[in-house]
């Protein structure tokens, strides 16, 4: 109205930012820790082929507790694996977009 | 001094360098080699990073240095059987020729990691698709362009083929395959101006003394494009032109390209004999399955069955600059352990 309007931060708030999710996830996937971000997963991946979804990207962001382009983003994954077979650390990507999606969902994020 | 003798497993630039040292300090060495002829796999390089030095320059050192007369050269001589009798080992060689030594110096080096066992890359399926080792020997030809039968206008260079990959069981980084990608970037830009050169890195590991600085000058100099991702796959297209995929992680976007020829870097991995010689001189080995030595810092050159040493890439990854520091260090120890 005035001219001026409040916006968010731009920046990864790492001491605001809540990582209780970031570690359930990893107690139940922990070989996401051995990432190196070489992003083969995301080159191979379809759903990365055709829209915006990066799962490297999203493994990144879910490591800083950064959860609100994930809860959008991980309903594109047609879970077919081809991620993991491409994956130079032996991460088992696709069990880890399984239970992201199950603790997000039983953490009442109702978007997926 | 009681002359003493020392078997020397492997001709590379490890066993020839430490030969030459022995030598100089009065011994006498019989220098083992498996193939035809000593070298190793200098012979299969055109020129050296990180200045580009003719492969040739270093053979021919080598070569003068080990014409001693207290060095016996034996090619084409496997070792099949150790004995050991109390200080002493006797080694039985091909056609039953027997040695008996009071040190052995391990130098078997290293092999070439086998492309092909990453056939999403698609090497010996696609003709476009070679290894640095193929290009080395492309690089000795006067006329590079005319070594391919279609124009390549475009080139990538793959790092990391059968390194830092669990999907091959090697865990372990091959360490020289960056510096060597980038050397032979800028060898193709030198030879073929007009071609696009992109290199598809993890990271970037320039860990030696000049290594940064070739990095700058295949930038600045050259134009060659660094895009930090792993392909993941190559295929032809319909009109039989080879197409590859990598994320750009730079860009947070699934990238693909046409290329005309596409050079994986493979990695070193331990020699194939490395077993055997193993079990022969109960040698341990590490969790990369290359030799472990008896203390890394200390006794790096040692392993832990006495009057047994060991120096280079029979140990890990590494470069000739360490290799020959290795195996002079070596032989240091061995003169030690001769002649307490």
């Amino acid at each position: 109205m005035w001219g001026y309007k409040i916006i968010t931060t731009n920046q990864i708030d790492y001491d605001k930012n809540n990582r209780a999710i970031r570690n359930k996830i990893l107690a139940l996937e922990p070989s996401l820790r051995i990432c190196i971000a070489c992003g083969a997963c995301t080159a191979t991946c379809t759903a990365g082929n055709l829209t915006p979804f990066n799962i490297r990207r999203m493994n990144v962001l879910l490591q800083r507790g950064e959860y609100d382009d994930l809860k959008s983003e991980l309903g594109k994954c047609m879970l077919c694996g081809k991620c993991t077979l491409v994956c130079p650390r032996g991460v088992n990507l696709r069990n880890l977009i399984l239970k992201t999606r199950e603790t997000l969902l039983n953490d009442e994020c109702h978007v997926l | 001094m009681q002359t003493k003798t020392i078997a020397i497993i492997g001709a590379g630039p490890a066993g020839m360098e430490a030969s030459a040292s022995l030598a100089k300090l009065g011994h006498q060495v019989v220098l083992i080699e498996k193939k035809a002829s000593t070298g190793g796999h200098l012979n299969n390089w055109h020129h050296l990073f990180p200045d580009r030095r003719p492969a040739k320059e270093l053979l021919q050192k080598l070569k003068q240095e080990v014409n001693h007369s207290n060095i016996e050269v034996m090619v084409n001589t496997a070792v099949h059987e150790v004995k050991q009798n109390d200080y002493r080992y006797e080694l039985v060689l091909s056609e039953k020729n027997v040695i008996n030594a009071n040190a052995v110096l391990i130098t078997t080096g290293f092999e070439l990691f086998d492309a092909a066992k990453k056939e999403e890359y698609g090497y010996g399926i696609y003709n476009q698709v070679i290894t640095n080792s193929d290009l080395e020997q492309l690089f000795q030809a006067d006329n590079l362009a005319a070594q391919f039968k279609k124009p390549v206008k475009r080139v990538a260079f793959v790092h990391c083929v059968g390194s830092r990959d669990a999907k091959v069981n090697n865990h372990y980084c091959s360490k020289v395959c960056c510096v060597t990608a980038v050397k032979q970037s800028i060898e193709f830009k030198e030879r073929m101006p007009e071609t696009e050169v992109f290199c598809f890195y993890m990271d970037m590991r320039m860990f030696g003394p000049y290594y940064e600085e070739l990095y700058r000058e295949a930038q600045e100099k050259w134009g060659i494009v660094f895009i930090r991702g792993k392909i993941s796959e190559a295929s032809q297209t319909r009109d039989g032109s080879l197409q590859i995929k990598a994320e750009d992680t730079l860009a947070s976007k699934p990238l693909r390209m046409n290329t005309d020829l596409l050079v994986l870097m493979a990695g070193m991995v331990p020699a194939e004999g490395n077993e055997h010689i193993s079990r022969q001189f109960k040698l341990a080995i590490g969790d990369n399955r290359f030799f472990k030595s008896k203390d890394n810092h200390f006794d790096n050159q040692l392993s832990d069955t006495p009057g047994v040493f060991l120096a280079g890439a029979c140990l890990a990854p590494m470069n000739i600059t360490d290799t020959i520091s290795q195996a002079r260090a070596a032989a240091l120890r061995i003169h030690e352990y001769l002649t307490n």
